[in-house]
């Protein structure tokens, strides 16, 4: 009987105890098409600090394969059985619109690490909750189709991925390409695991624009400027914020020389002037990953996530002195604190968050780089 | 559409055509010859492609330790069925095979790899570390299996699918690999251009598919698995190991497999799970041959490899519907075509 007891006591004890802790709910892309931005993602968060406002902080990392339905039963299982004060993820932007229902239906707070405007817009009673790291598309967007005018573009052609990411991209840079005057000439798609992409490039080839835009991801996005080169393709060639990786050069080598793309101005911390407040918190990071995981292997995707432990950092003590965690109190306290935001330097830029902005980068959040030899370069 | 893009596709296509010709031969000879529809062929075509690439690195690649990792778990179930069946005297040889052989092949690797062998050099080592992967497969996945129904076949297919393709982004990360280009040489033939490697892989595809007419029509072995695949009692009853038989079609599988790997590496970036599409389009392509006729699925995999050249150009968000819709009209025309014989499960 007394021993029931004891074991009564100590189990309310530990529960007691796990009750006091913070809980992280993560969910990633760390394995299947979307593993190259998930598996940076997930070392990141091995690196994340163990307190938070001076409370000990568990991380419950889980995998969703880049499968909508997996992200959905992740997010499920993190609010329903571990009870989190809060959700980050996911890894790319289906998986994190799914995730919207559930986290707004457990009146949890959720971070998310993918790129598409629409995950936090228009806001509504669910986006209420959520909020997110990475810069919009049509940001990037705007800034590629800057740089095309800038230099006499007048005629672009566009090859994307078939699927969300392409397309997001098609819909964001038709309309404001036709704003600025480009005219589009060519409008193809190709797979990831495609191993060809001849008629798509001969066909752009043939409607002869004055610069290709690329929106693809990691290394696929070098299959057609590879192709392009080896076609003898003399234009301007443009990639999204996507290929990013030092993986992409490695592929890439010498036929991607020259790219322009628009970027987080992490990829090219130490070029960046000593005013730029970025450029401190940014190098710390890298400072920290690469020392964890060998030089060069920084990624911006990884620096996604830590943004959004930065985001906590800052709204977890605001959210302490209002509630417990591990009570809906502490979770609404928690948005609250993240909503409220404001002048946080991260590393891909400053959050300004307001009720209708759960962004807030502005201008500063992107830089344009360029392919030189072999390694990014800031154009000024 | 002019007629020099028209060419540049069509050398496209049949470039594309000629791997998924191997592939469609290899998937067409062990589904005769065990009933398996093998699904992890196209894991071959990665694992052979990124092994060469993380040679070509001065890295030791991971399919090194999934080489000795598959020895020595079959090393371990052939001595225990030795002592069943209390033949000892087997035990030495099996030992030499299976633990001795692939250790002397790891310490080659490890010794080879960082000294970055010239190309003919580490494609051999290539195919040496991923040749021997598919009858260790056919002894853990397969062997104990060999007279169970062709759905079963079929999951066990499908799991070892999706194991390989689990180590596979374990040994060489999400990133794709490509490697340099057996020659940088470009042909021109009137106003058509060719670039060598097309050649390469056009070559040495119809080397490969001569040699295995050769094999299958000259040879005792090449005979022995032409009769398993007519008929398995027939051919145990006239003394042909199916174990054998079995062992053998993985064997060329995955050296037909590690070949294309191999021919591709340079044209494309390889992906740690790309080999499944491309197995699939090779799969298209032996459907079309009914799983059974060589020529038919060879030819259809050329219908396939123009296919999907000539529809990216013309429309190219919907490539993969077009290619993968062509199976429609094919099964159709077999089922109406001719009567079905239900094969005795």
């Amino acid at each position: 009987m007394q021993a029931r007891f004891l074991v009564a006591a100590m189990l309310l004890g530990l529960a007691a105890a796990a009750q006091a802790q913070i809980k992280v709910g993560v969910t990633l892309s760390a394995t299947g098409p979307a593993a190259s931005l998930g598996i940076p993602e997930k070392n990141t968060f091995a690196l994340m600090p163990a307190t938070l406002g001076g409370q000990k902080v568990e991380y419950i990392v889980l995998d969703d394969a880049s499968d909508t339905t997996t992200a959905v039963k992740n997010t499920r299982k993190l609010i329903a059985e571990d009870k989190v004060d809060v959700v980050v993820g996911s890894t790319i932007t289906p998986n994190s619109l799914a995730m919207i229902d559930v986290a707004a239906e457990g009146e949890t707070p959720m971070i998310s690490m993918a790129a598409s405007a629409r995950i936090v817009e228009p806001m509504d009673a669910k986006r209420y909750w959520v909020f997110k790291t990475p810069q919009n598309d049509s940001q990037m967007a705007t800034a590629i189709t800057q740089h095309m005018t800038d230099n006499g573009v007048t005629s672009a052609a566009f090859i994307g991925f078939s699927d969300a990411y392409g397309e997001g991209w098609w819909n964001e840079f038709s309309k404001i390409a036709e704003l600025r005057k480009i005219r589009i000439v060519a409008n193809e798609r190709y797979s990831r695991s495609d191993t060809s992409v001849t008629g798509q490039v001969l066909k752009i080839m043939a409607a002869n624009p004055d610069a290709v835009l690329i929106a693809g991801s990691g290394t696929p996005a070098a299959l057609p400027q590879v192709a392009l080169a080896e076609r003898g393709y003399k234009g301007r060639i443009y990639q999204t914020h996507g290929v990013a990786n030092n993986d992409f050069l490695r592929v890439g080598g010498k036929n991607v020389e020259g790219t322009v793309l628009p970027a987080g101005p992490m990829l090219v911390a130490e070029q960046l002037p000593d005013s730029n407040p970025i450029k401190k918190v940014a190098l710390d990071y890298i400072k920290r990953y690469e020392a964890a995981y060998g030089a060069g292997s920084r990624s911006t995707f990884g620096a996604h996530a830590w943004d959004a432990g930065l985001l906590l950092a800052r709204a977890v003590p605001i959210a302490l002195k209002k509630a417990k965690p591990g009570t809906p109190e502490f979770r609404k306290a928690l948005r609250d604190a993240l909503e409220s935001t404001s002048n946080l330097v991260a590393d891909h830029g400053v959050f300004n968050m307001t009720k209708a902005d759960h962004l807030g980068f502005d201008q500063r959040a992107r830089v344009m780089v360029k392919i030189e030899n072999g390694k990014w370069k800031l154009i000024q | 559409m002019n007629l020099q893009i028209a060419l540049l596709l069509g050398q496209d296509g049949l470039t594309n055509g000629a791997i998924y010709a191997l592939l469609a031969l290899a998937l067409v000879l062990v589904f005769t010859v065990t009933r398996v529809i093998f699904i992890p062929q196209g894991e071959f075509v990665a694992y052979g492609a990124l092994t060469l690439a993380s040679l070509q690195v001065g890295a030791v690649p991971g399919t090194l330790w999934l080489l000795l990792g598959a020895s020595i778990l079959v090393c371990i179930a052939e001595i225990a069925t030795a002592i069943r069946k209390r033949a000892l005297r087997a035990i030495p040889r099996l030992l030499a095979l299976y633990l001795a052989a692939p250790a002397l092949l790891g310490l080659a690797t490890w010794w080879l790899a960082p000294l970055k062998p010239p190309m003919p050099l580490q494609v051999l080592l290539t195919l040496a570390l991923v040749v021997p992967l598919g009858p260790l497969l056919y002894r853990l996945a397969y062997q104990r299996l060999a007279s169970a129904s062709v759905l079963v076949l079929l999951i066990v297919s499908v799991a070892v699918h999706l194991v390989l393709s689990g180590l596979g982004l374990l040994f060489f990360g999400a990133e794709g690999s490509r490697t340099p280009a057996f020659s940088d040489q470009v042909l021109d033939i009137g106003t058509l251009r060719f670039s060598a490697q097309s050649l390469w892989v056009i070559g040495a595809s119809g080397c490969l598919v001569a040699a295995l007419g050769w094999f299958f029509g000259r040879t005792l072995y090449g005979k022995a698995l032409r009769a398993t695949a007519i008929n398995r009692v027939g051919a145990r009853l006239v003394g042909i190991s199916t174990t054998l038989a079995g062992k053998l079609s993985f064997t060329l599988a995955a050296l037909i497999g590690a070949s294309s790997g191999v021919l591709i590496a340079p044209i494309t970036t390889v992906y740690y799970d790309s080999g499944f599409l491309i197995g699939l389009k090779g799969f298209v392509a032996a459907i079309i041959g009914g799983l059974a006729s060589y020529p038919i699925a060879a030819g259809g995999a050329l219908l396939v490899g123009l296919l999907e050249a000539y529809s990216s150009f013309w429309a190219s968000a919907f490539k993969e519907v077009i290619v993968f819709t062509l199976i429609i009209p094919v099964l159709l025309w077999r089922s109406l075509g001719k009567r079905q014989i239900e094969e005795e499960e």
